[in-house]
């Protein structure tokens, strides 16, 4: 077990630094600069604004500077177009918005996304399964852009106590969580219904039916576990995405989270934003994949016996 | 039921029945305005930052020397000077300041926080990009650009702590006009200076918490892509006159996220409505929507460098050819036709340069070596790139000129879209052929939309420039007759339209949604409206 852990933690540790590096150079190769305003500045300017935060050097020098503030000092670098504000700032204020946003959300996800796939599988081809399915499938085709906009306006404008948007008090959190919540509620009912009847139809649910035991106990006690896996390996990822926010979820719903930087520091060319951006996602995905592979390891024997 | 139960009873009815009181009900009892402002500043140093919807929160933070007026922008309103007496030519200007004038941590504003400011912001050492703004101040171009390292060559003096003389480049009686610009704000130099040095990029003194102001308002709370307030600055000279408590700018960057914010009672005012929302509250509720001229054009710059666009004759054809009016009535929603570069204000009579004329257009095609095939298309034209930032109305407004120009004059272009950054970096290579694009004026004054065309200038862009106009412009530079002033840049502009470096589209107006609930808010030009004289009334 150790050994898997430590072999992980190698791995994306490997990962990372490829990250940051594909995204170093990356960056500096589209069109235009962090300068780039609508009034181009004159030349004696750009020389300042430039050599101020070192992006005058030759890119090597800049690239070694760069790895050495972050690995000596944590240093994620500072914002080029706004004056005095950190990356770490930035992803510190937003961070813990999108964690929660995506907290809730992945809560919203399991509860509705699991039941619903076991309740499909188990009634298979029966009008509960077809009902499941319909949703999940209709869940998977609406994209957060719909759903977001369509829920605000019914829900947002008809009832007095829920606001359309904005992130002050716990009721501004329902809409942006369900929207966000039920798109993976939608992918987790299909991967769990799919995972389950892969179970069901297995030999060793056959002999405990053969042996009596009731439906519900088989599901829970046999069935469940193994069924999960696919479902598991999912949400390992998706939670990292979710939690580290979303473009479109925030600016319909105007909430201070994370993913509108992810976009916005694009288009203004925050160079040193992108790749600490980047760079603390890459950390989550690592994370999540990891505790994702050892949640597996417990679930499936067979990987349990392997580790 | 039991006793207990039925005490419960009215208080579960109430919950049910009883209407929650909306955002803005509640900021109206409060006398706080909510403040649609498109999006998250990028500071709140008014020497560092460029934008407009930072200039709507310095505007409620720092005073100038004078202010702006509720109902007129080209009054002028006595702000941090008492007094500001120009000489007779119009070239020195002796600014008085008021001895109450105070910082909000009750240091007085003298004299030396303006030169301060004003030597901070030309420094080329600083980088400030809206340096160019005090180009105005004799000397203020040299000392920026390097070539000298000693401020007293620049036109700015303390004479005494409540004295400030400012002398000019040459007479500018619309000066008053000018400093209104927030790049002429002072900025407290003890705090400045407390945080770190003068010209010190990302000095933090303008972060919650550290900021100090002179205007009505003092930062109060932020947190950033949610909410900026700011609250009653208790030392502010005319405190007892402020009517509004506070303002809340909220960053909501989709204007349909904000529109439903607005229809829900989250919204004082929206920073603009989208065409469909237009439409819907013209049948939902009409009075709350606003739709007012706004000093700013819209264009279609010619990268004058490239051929055919090098020939005067073809940019004139392509301005002549399409439907201004037809543009402003189908796609932009209150916009203007506009005939010449510089929209109605400030008592200018803009010169006539452009209607829409198709006849003219094609014989100046031919002219210019394009003639017409027999079925009306001109086979020895090039397919023309039309370059935009993806924006929704630019995209409408640039198809329908494409289908004008196929119509009229029987030629393609290609709509070309890019991503904001990228199209701006285009531009600035003149690595174009056509690109959609607009100005908002600074102040009101016909130079802020002539002078970007001048050579070298960082805003012209197209590669166009014209002896004769510098000269004219040079010349207004020095002439204090303000009707003679004028008549040198009529002539300027003349000269600039005719030689259509950019086929003008339309005049801009703004269309925004505004509470019933909000008095003492009147229609501006420059949309610059002062916080403190506006009333929220309570039901």
């Amino acid at each position: 077990m150790a050994r898997i852990i430590i072999n992980r933690l190698v791995q994306g540790l490997l990962t990372l630094f490829v990250l940051v590096t594909i995204t170093f150079f990356l960056v500096r190769m589209m069109p235009g600069s962090p300068y780039t305003d609508e009034k181009a500045l004159p030349a004696h300017i750009l020389e300042q604004l430039k050599a101020y935060v070192g992006l005058d050097k030759p890119l090597p020098v800049q690239y070694l500077t760069y790895l050495k503030n972050l690995v000596f000092e944590q240093d994620l670098g500072v914002l080029l177009k706004k004056d005095g504000v950190t990356v770490s700032e930035i992803i510190s204020q937003s961070f813990p918005v999108s964690a929660l946003l995506g907290v809730l959300s992945i809560g919203i996800a399991l509860m509705v996304g699991i039941p619903a796939g076991i309740i499909a599988a188990v009634k298979k081809n029966g009008p509960l399964d077809y009902a499941c399915l319909a949703a999940a499938m209709t869940g998977i085709c609406l994209p957060s852009f719909v759903i977001g906009p369509l829920l605000a306006v019914f829900a947002g404008l008809g009832l007095k106590s829920l606001n359309v948007a904005g992130w002050n008090t716990a009721a501004d959190w329902i809409m942006p969580a369900l929207t966000l919540g039920m798109v993976n509620a939608a992918y987790l009912a299909r991967l769990t219904r799919g995972g389950m009847l892969d179970v069901l139809n297995q030999d060793y649910i056959r002999t405990a039916k053969a042996k009596g035991v009731p439906g519900w106990r088989i599901v829970t006690r046999h069935a469940l576990r193994g069924g999960l896996i696919p479902a598991v390996a999912y949400v390992g990822p998706a939670f990292a995405g979710m939690i580290s926010g979303s473009f479109v979820i925030e600016t319909i719903f105007q909430v201070p989270g994370m993913g509108q930087h992810f976009v916005n520091a694009t288009t203004d060319r925050e160079y040193f934003l992108i790749q600490g951006l980047v760079l603390f996602y890459g950390f989550l995905i690592v994370g999540a994949n990891l505790l994702s592979d050892l949640a597996q390891i417990a679930l499936n024997p067979r990987l349990r016996a392997a580790a | 039921m039991t006793r207990r139960a039925l005490f419960l009873l009215p208080a579960l009815l109430c919950l049910a029945g009883c209407q929650r009181e909306t955002q803005v009900e509640k900021a109206n009892r409060e006398g706080i305005l909510i403040f649609g402002n498109s999006n998250e500043p990028k500071g709140l140093d008014p020497q560092v930052v460029t934008g407009v919807l930072e200039s709507n929160i310095l505007r409620a933070l720092f005073e100038g020397l004078v202010s702006d007026h509720p109902s007129d922008d080209a009054a002028i309103v006595p702000g941090g000077a008492q007094t500001l007496e120009p000489d007779a030519t119009a070239t020195v200007w002796t600014a008085r300041l008021r001895p109450n004038a105070k910082w909000s941590d009750g240091t007085p504003v003298t004299a030396r926080d303006y030169a301060f400011s004003y030597e901070r912001i030309l420094t080329p050492e600083f980088g400030a990009k809206y340096a160019e703004m005090l180009y105005f101040l004799k000397g203020a171009d040299r000392f920026n650009k390097g070539e000298t390292k000693d401020f007293s060559t620049v036109g700015v003096e303390v004479i005494d702590d409540l004295t400030l003389r400012l002398t000019l480049r040459g007479p500018t009686p619309y000066f008053p006009q000018v400093l209104k610009h927030y790049t002429w704000n002072p900025v407290p130099r003890h705090v400045v200076l407390k945080h770190g040095t003068m010209t010190q990029k990302g000095n933090p003194w303008s972060k919650l918490g550290k900021i100090v102001s002179n205007g009505p308002y003092q930062l109060k709370s932020w947190r950033r892509n949610d909410h900026l307030e700011v609250e009653r600055n208790p030392h502010y000279w005319g405190a007892a006159d402020v009517t509004l408590n506070g303002v809340r700018f909220l960053p909501i960057t989709n204007s349909y996220t904000e529109a439903r914010m607005f229809r829900d009672g989250q919204l004082h005012t929206t920073y603009t409505a989208p065409p469909e929302i237009v439409d819907l509250m013209l049948k939902e509720n009409p009075k709350v929507l606003r739709q007012e001229p706004y000093v700013g054009t819209l264009f279609i710059r010619c990268n004058t460098t490239r051929k055919p666009l090098d020939d005067a004759r073809v940019r004139r054809a392509l301005s002549l050819s399409f439907n201004q009016q037809e543009i402003c009535d189908k796609i932009l929603r209150g916009y203007k036709p506009a005939y010449g570069m510089t929209p109605p204000m400030a008592g200018y009579d803009t010169p006539h340069a452009v209607t829409f004329n198709p006849e003219e257009a094609r014989r100046l095609m031919t002219e210019a070596g394009f003639p017409a095939d027999a079925k009306g298309k001109r086979p020895d034209f090039p397919r023309l790139k039309y370059l935009l930032a993806s924006r929704e109305t630019a995209a409408t407004t640039a198809q329908a000129i494409q289908a004008m120009w196929r119509k009229e004059l029987g030629i393609e272009v290609e709509i070309e879209n890019k991503e904001w950054t990228a199209y701006l970096a285009a531009m600035q290579e003149l690595d174009y052929d056509l690109a959609g694009s607009g100005w908002i004026g600074d102040f009101l004054d016909p130079l802020t939309f002539l002078e970007m065309w001048s050579d070298g200038n960082g805003n012209n862009l197209t590669g166009w420039s014209n002896p004769k106009f510098e000269e004219l412009l040079k010349q207004s530079h020095q002439e204090a007759d303000p009707a003679k002033r004028y008549a040198i840049l009529r002539e300027a502009e003349t000269i600039m339209t005719a030689e259509a470096p950019v086929l003008l589209t339309a005049w801009y107006a703004r269309n925004y949604l505004l509470d019933p609930s909000v008095e003492g808010w009147y229609p501006l030009l420059l949309d610059n409206h002062p916080f403190d004289s506006i009333r929220l009334r309570t039901k």
